[in-house]
């Protein structure tokens, strides 16, 4: 295309528009025009000559001016002129010509309406073509000339293209629908007996499409869908994916009209309901057993379990559809599944983060639980925009809770640091909002807030000072320190909104600083015509208040701080000063109202409450452009309260029994047995068609072929691939990979023709022998002995496969279960496959892999570099032991299980922290879990809050903090049910009972120096070889202890160093590696006791691999 | 659904309309430039604006401004997934997605556009459809067309849009049958100050380049399939195979493709492959700062770590830098305040150090936060989730296919905290 490049070269130039204009007309037909030249002649020029062009005879001078005529439409520029010129062509046999023409026909139509009739009659030729595709873009460029005069023709053609042979004229038909719709309104009696004839229609094609047309045409007319429900449903897998994500928002809008809510009181039980149903009768006594008040209809179970498989899909759309469907039709215990796909679109585009977080936004302030596992994955990076630091910040302050707050907090203190200032102050609200909603922490935050106030950044500054204002309100007895301070920082602080906060705590409290508060009003006054208005105004709110409480000091100062309001330039300001006037200053016009004046001023006020912007967002359907904008968007639908009682639900049932087949077997547990099939549904039949050149999608006609094949071409292939090896300097490396992971290769081998059987299920062992020598393996080099052992292994494993997996799965789970954090994975594993679903645990525990002191973490906001020689830091180890609490046979059901989550305790400094995870395996839901009597008496537990009810199958974590004073010994106490009390004991490891610190080498020789002779506990130790390397000695030092790693010149040897949790006491642990598995282990601490202890822990656990 | 689409470059011009239905005049854009003008960085536009009659939704690609005109509501995903497959299609067809690249072809991405939606609703968004509707331009098939005045437009109905695989064209020829799997796996991490991991996870990707004859039906297993701990798939994707048997079955689609997304927890320990030092300090007395860093392999599993780069955006304050580096070279961009730092490859025995002094602004306050180290790796011949594929088998055609499997971790957003 020479004319565009010309004009990217003039563009160059530096020339604007005109010169692009110009540029377009320099073509080859024209004489070399200048770009001054062009900047006169422009339109009436240039469409001169397309004129011409368009007139000649010549199909490529044709073709060359629709093009340009094209580009210009594409730019938006006005060729409306060319029109009778254009529509001439529109007969064309130049397909390529042809599809311009369409395009600059639907773009001009509309303006050009006498004129666009003459195209009519081509494509009314065009409708009974026998090409398909030909028929449908006939229809479709048809039915996009917006002319009201061919209403009567395009509704002809709708009707008769809805009846053609071809799915895709047919799914034409149905976009057609929508276009005559929006011309002409008046036509939709008859477009719906249009759609509820292509609503039957069996072919995925045209699903989506039809759907769309029932939304924007009928969206009320729910009973068109009643018969189609269940097609609908189990199409749904195959549809493509635009199709999808329509169809799965208008059936979540229908299950809502025709099912009851899953969510009220036993609707827990449905999962065996479910069973029941679809199974076999053998569960069938359970049901008639337990007196089930909701049982979930089968049609409303039917569409949960065929859109789940869509969860995985690539397209993000769907992904977010299928979730809102869970989020507003799944039994509360299944949303969860959805969790995980959600998570995963965090990975996408940065719009695609922006919308799901949204919808995370709204989710988790109901549903903390859902999402508190993924956490980390909310974590802020540097490099987000701002709105989705903003978001992940938002989700981030709904997911806190006493169990992860330190943590959180440790985060936030990254983030206030933060360049991006915006966020930095958004970040200080969230700590304003976690302070408030979990009080165990409010005065910790305050302080940290309040060291904020020295920060450099104004902005961070006056933030903080608005949310101490806020937080102060809630609780202002004991806090007239950080009112004093706040009033010295005054001067400092510029902000107006800042500025404001502080005149209105000063006010508020200022019987609490009697001193202070006149003094600042002193100053106010002084500075009082600069500053901003909304300063202004609480400075008269504020000389108000002094009036009334000290108006010895403080009459004169009101004075004149009224009469400089009453000439301020802003209407409020006067207005404000007038009422106050009125108010508090007794004279003979100001009535009643003036004996009130101290209690309308100082009135206690509420503390305001600080909550989530998305409070208020659930009243939308999740996933919707009017979520998005918290605003109600042209054309929504709102989801409706779900009935009392269910409609008729025999509407749905169709005559032919057929697809009540197709999706019976799908269900419950027998899905494994059914074939793989069902994914591609109708394309079996299609492929027949082709015939033999392609076989069916899974069976067997492969192994025909590699039967035949087998002997001599493996090692025909295997010398190909050789070849290319060596040829492909790139792939070259790759070869080498390849054959050393041969041997690996042949190990697995076994594994691999287990599953051959299970991927052809018609095979015979042989069969699958002699494929794996024709296909082979990726990693090729398939060895002749290799093959024949493995063939004959498969006899002897082809039936135990089924128990192989199952097996494996459990081997997995078993392994997985001592290590909290592995636990959780698995049972989100689980939670994928509906089959061994179990209700999840609101609150899985958590993994704390960083957290420091809590007071620690927020003295770092101050932002000061500080460092002490030694500092609490983060354990650098994770995963951690989980110990037997409560057996649930002794417990009746209930069942405790605790863990040190080796972070500080928020309670009291010198308090162990211990999660307790408290699960009810009975069938009954428990009340009043709390802890009862303790001994010895004086032990000094930090008791979790009472749960008040604990559901069948639920769990929940909670912390608490016990004081073990630096000793091993055992904290007895007994866990109460509302019945039961249950005496449980938590002996804690003494490597549990310390605090990591760090400190440097130095630091830590002197300390030692300091830690000799009686304090001094050595022995010499025999390591497993395993543990040799420091890497493994750091893991198993640290599984044993909870110490900080220092860092070490020597190789040889290895320093730790913790606190006593208690008293502090320094614990230091030295491994001097001898040669090579003897080492000596030294420990140096006052707590000699402790360090015997410590000793035999680490000596076993070095010397076991 | 989709009214309308307007392509803006970064400079604020919009440089291609299209409309699918009636015409919307581009006065609607000055909403968005507003909120464009307020949001300073172009990252930072939120993608949904609202105005007086319309929404528009836009997504920012390759310094273009993809913005879309909705009138009624409509999932705003489902718009946003779209014009990333609009620009998706305009770098599978041009190689890149650029102003220049859409302004070179602008008849042939209208044609695309058009092909796409119907009434805004989408019609073919699958490449190989759009493909053998529109063929893609090169430089011997313009030759041939000027020569003989065939068109690129193809006049039948491509087979894909009415079969149930819709993603594969029948009548695929090759005379080399070779399908190629790229396993690419990237580390998403933050690491604090003192070198602990804050985060980690696994995110990986199958890329796929399968050049196939006639329609082939592929089994790929994996040894490992467990360690999968969340997966999305490419349509081709038999769901209920990898369900029961937890091996990807498919017809795969001609060409390049993108075969399957996936995500290993965060809860199995990451491995970190390399440890950073670092110290970054501003002086409280003048105007300037140290900087030392220090990279060393951790946990590679004795590969090379290779195209090592470390980015750090530098506070405002940061006039220019004086480093040296023992290995590679840095730049430091004045106006953006990048500092980049490209290694290259990751030497074990000696470890590549950057170190000097930063000059600040004279007068102004020490900056109060010290800025994050972005890094990047790429290790050859590894997944660093251990994830293996254990074979690749053919059905359904009589050749021998010619096999690779390659793997590569990089770093994703692999992030130190200072």
């Amino acid at each position: 295309m020479r004319n565009m490049s010309t004009a990217v070269l003039y563009n160059d130039q530096g020339g604007a528009e005109a010169a692009v204009e110009a540029g377009q007309e320099s073509t080859p037909t024209t004489s070399s025009s200048g770009a001054a030249f062009g900047l006169f002649s422009t339109d009436f020029k240039k469409n001169e000559d397309l004129k011409e062009m368009l007139e000649s005879n010549k199909e490529s001078l044709k073709l060359e001016a629709m093009k340009r005529v094209v580009g210009l439409i594409a730019k938006g520029k006005n060729s409306s002129e060319l029109f009778p010129a254009v529509v001439k062509n529109v007969a064309s046999k130049n397909i390529e010509l042809k599809k311009l023409v369409y395009v600059y026909l639907v773009r001009y139509a509309e303006e050009q309406q006498d004129l666009a009739l003459l195209s009519i009659s081509t494509f009314q030729r065009a409708l009974k073509d026998p090409n398909q595709f030909i028929r449908a873009s006939a229809l479709r460029v048809l039915s996009s000339i917006r002319v009201p005069i061919i209403v009567p023709i395009m509704m002809l053609a709708i009707k008769e293209a809805a009846a053609d042979l071809s799915p895709y004229v047919r799914k034409t038909s149905a976009h057609a629908i929508q276009k005559l719709y929006s011309l002409d309104p008046e036509q939709k009696e008859q477009l719906i007996e249009v759609i509820e004839k292509l609503l039957k229609d069996k072919s995925t094609l045209v699903a989506g499409s039809v759907v769309m047309a029932f939304e924007e045409v009928c969206p009320d007319r729910i009973d068109l869908i009643h018969k189609n429900y269940r097609k609908l449903c189990n199409l749904l897998v195959d549809v493509e994916e635009w199709g999808q994500v329509v169809i799965i928002s208008m059936l979540t809008r229908y299950a809502r009209t025709q099912f009851t809510s899953p969510w009220k009181e036993g609707a827990i039980f449905d999962e065996n309901n479910d069973k029941t149903f679809y199974e076999s009768d053998s569960e069938e006594k359970k049901e008639q057993t337990e007196a089930k008040p909701y049982i979930m209809d089968p049609d409303h179970r039917l569409l949960l379990r065929n859109t789940k498989p869509l969860l995985q899909s690539r397209n993000t759309a769907v992904v977010m559809s299928v979730a809102q469907l869970y989020w507003h039709l799944a039994p509360k215990h299944e949303v969860n599944i959805v969790t995980k796909s959600l998570v995963r679109l965090l990975r996408s585009h940065r719009e695609v983060q922006y919308i799901v977080l949204q919808n995370i936004a709204t989710m988790s302030i109901q549903r903390k639980g859902m999402f508190e596992p993924y956490m980390k994955s909310f974590y802020v990076r540097s490099t987000d925009a701002t709105h989705i630091k903003t978001l992940k910040l938002e989700i981030l302050t709904n997911l806190a809770n006493e169990a992860n707050i330190s943590t959180i907090l440790r985060e936030f203190q990254t983030y206030v640091k933060s360049q991006d200032k915006a966020f930095a102050a958004a970040t200080i609200q969230a700590i304003g909002r976690c302070a408030t909603n979990i009080s165990e922490v409010t005065d910790t935050c305050l302080n940290g807030l309040v060291l904020l106030l020295s920060n450099r950044d104004e902005t961070v500054v006056a933030e903080s000072v608005v949310v101490i204002k806020k937080l102060l309100q809630t609780q202002p007895t004991q806090h007239s320190e950080i009112i004093k301070h706040m009033a010295k920082l005054f001067d400092n602080i510029t902000v107006p909104m800042a500025r404001a906060s502080i005149l209105w705590l000063m006010g508020e409290y200022c019987e609490r600083v009697p001193k202070i508060a006149p003094d600042v009003l002193r100053k106010m006054a002084k500075t009082f015509t600069a500053e901003e208005d909304i300063v202004k105004l609480q400075t008269v709110n504020l000389a108000a208040k002094l009036y009334l409480t000290n108006s010895k000091q403080t009459k004169l100062l009101t004075q004149y701080i009224l009469n400089l309001g009453k000439y301020d330039q802003n209407y409020d300001i006067r207005d404000r000063t007038r009422f106050i006037r009125q108010l508090i200053v007794p004279n003979e016009k100001s009535g009643a109202l003036n004996k009130y004046a101290r209690r309308i001023l100082l009135a206690p006020k509420p503390a305001p409450v600080l909550e989530s912007a998305f409070k208020d967002r659930d009243r939308f359907q999740l996933g919707t452009l009017s979520h998005s904008l918290n605003v109600k968007a042209a054309g929504y639908q709102e989801l409706s309260d779900w009935p009392a009682v269910a409609p008729d639900q025999s509407v749905r049932n169709v005559e032919v029994i057929e697809p009540v087949k197709e999706w019976a077997p799908l269900v419950g547990k027998t899905k494994k047995s059914k074939s793989e099939d069902k994914f591609y549904s109708d394309d079996e039949d299609e492929k027949e068609e082709e015939g033999s050149e392609s076989s069916g999608s899974e069976d067997s006609s492969s192994s025909s072929s590699s039967d035949e094949e087998s002997g001599s071409e493996s090692e025909e292939e295997s010398s190909e691939e050789s070849d290319k090896t060596s040829s492909d300097s790139g792939k070259s490396s790759s070869g080498s990979e390849k054959s050393s992971s041969e041997s690996e290769a042949e190990q697995k081998k076994k594994k691999k023709t287990k599953k051959a059987p299970l991927k052809k299920n018609k095979l015979t062992a042989g069969d699958s022998d002699s494929d794996e020598n024709g296909n082979g393996p990726v990693a090729q080099s398939s060895s002749s002995s290799a093959e024949s052992s493995s063939g004959s292994e498969t006899d002897s494993e082809d039936d135990s496969d089924s128990d192989n997996i199952a097996a494996q799965k459990k081997k997995k789970s078993e392994a997985k279960s001592k290590p909290k954090v592995e636990v959780k994975s698995k049972k989100e594993v689980s939670l994928l496959d509906l089959d061994d679903f179990s209700p999840a645990p609101t609150n899985a525990p958590k993994s704390s892999v960083v957290s420091s002191s809590l007071l620690s973490d927020l003295e770092g906001l101050s932002l000061s570099n500080v460092s002490s020689t030694m500092q609490v830091t983060t354990p650098s180890f994770g995963p951690v032991k989980t110990y037997e609490l409560l057996h649930h046979m002794t417990g009746k059901g209930l069942s405790a299980k605790y863990h040190f989550p080796r972070q500080p305790c928020l309670y009291q400094p010198s308090m162990v922290a211990v999660q307790v995870i408290l699960t009810n395996s009975s069938d009954h839901s428990l009340e009043e879990i709390h802890i009862g009597d303790r001994s010895p008496a004086s032990l000094n537990i930090h008791c979790f809050n009472t749960i008040e009810r604990l559901e069948p199958e639920a769990s929940v974590t909670v912390s608490m903090g016990i004081d073990f004073s630096d000793s091993t010994q055992a904290a007895n106490f007994q866990l109460c049910t509302k019945e039961d009390q249950f005496s449980v004991s938590i002996q804690p490891a003494v490597g549990e009972l310390l605090m990591p610190s760090t400190m440097t080498e130095e630091d830590f020789s002197k300390e030692q120096g300091k830690l000799l002779g009686m304090n001094e506990t050595s022995a010499t130790i025999t390591m497993a070889t395993a543990n040799t390397s420091s890497q493994a000695i750091g893991k198993q030092v640290l599984s044993v202890a909870n110490v900080g790693v220092v860092s070490s010149s020597q190789n040889n040897v290895h320093r730790f160093a913790g606190r006593t949790v208690s008293s502090g006491a320094v614990v230091l642990v030295s491994l001097e590696q001898k040669e090579s598995c003897a080492a000596l282990l030294t420990i140096n601490t006052e707590k000699s006791v402790m360090a015997s202890m410590l000793l035999r822990d680490l000596k076993q656990a070095l010397a076991q691999a | 659904m989709i009214h309308s689409l307007f392509l803006i470059n970064h400079t604020g011009d919009i440089f291609l309309e299209k409309h699918w239905k009636s015409v919307i005049g581009r006065s609607v854009c000055d909403y968005f430039f507003e909120a464009r003008e307020k949001a300073v960085e172009p990252e930072n536009v939120p993608p949904v604006l609202q105005t007086p009659h319309h929404y528009l939704i836009s997504i920012y690609r390759g310094k273009l401004f993809f913005l879309s005109v909705i009138q009624t509501e409509v999932p705003p995903l489902f718009v946003i997934e779209f014009l990333h497959r609009v620009a998706d299609t305009i770098q599978d067809y041009f190689g890149e997605c650029s102003e220049g690249v859409i302004k070179d072809n602008v008849v042939t991405v209208y044609e695309l556009l058009e092909e796409m939606l119907d009434n805004g609703f989408p019609l073919a968004t699958e490449s190989n459809v759009l493909k053998e509707m529109i063929r893609p331009p090169t430089i011997l098939r313009s030759v041939v067309n000027t020569l003989t005045g065939a068109s690129n437009v193809g006049d039948t109905l491509p087979t894909g849009q009415l079969s149930n695989v819709p993603w594969r064209r029948v009548g695929v020829k090759y005379t080399n049958n070779e399908a190629y799997f790229d396993v690419i796996e990237e580390i998403d991490a933050i690491l604090d100050k003192s070198g602990t991991t804050v985060f980690a996870e696994i995110q990986g990707v199958i890329e796929a380049c399968v050049r196939l004859t006639g329609m082939p039906d592929l089994t790929l297993s994996f040894m490992n399939p467990r360690l999968l701990d969340d997966v999305s798939f490419h349509p081709c994707v038999r769901f209920k195979r990898w369900e029961s048997e937890r091996v990807l079955s498919f017809i795969p689609p001609d060409g390049n493709f993108t075969l399957m997304n996936y995500h290993v927890s965060s809860q199995n320990l990451v491995a970190i492959p390399v440890y950073v030092k670092q110290s970054i300090s501003f002086f409280e007395t003048g105007p300037c700062g140290r900087l030392d860093i220090t990279i060393g392999p951790k946990q590679t599993m004795g590969k090379t770590v290779e195209g090592l780069m470390v980015t750090i955006h530098m506070p405002k304050a940061v006039l220019s830098a004086n480093l040296t580096a023992t290995q590679g070279t840095y730049t430091y961009d004045l106006a953006t305040k990048v500092l980049v730092w490209d290694i290259g490859k990751l030497n074990p025995q000696k470890l590549p150090n950057l170190k000097g002094s930063l000059t600040t602004q004279a007068g102004t306050p020490k900056p109060e936060d010290n800025p994050s180290l972005n890094i990047d790796l790429k290790i050859q011949q590894l997944a660093i989730s251990g994830l293996k594929v254990s074979r690749l088998d053919m059905y359904g055609e009589k050749y021998k296919p010619f096999k690779g499997v390659k793997y590569l971790t990089k770093a994703g957003k692999f992030q130190v905290r200072t």
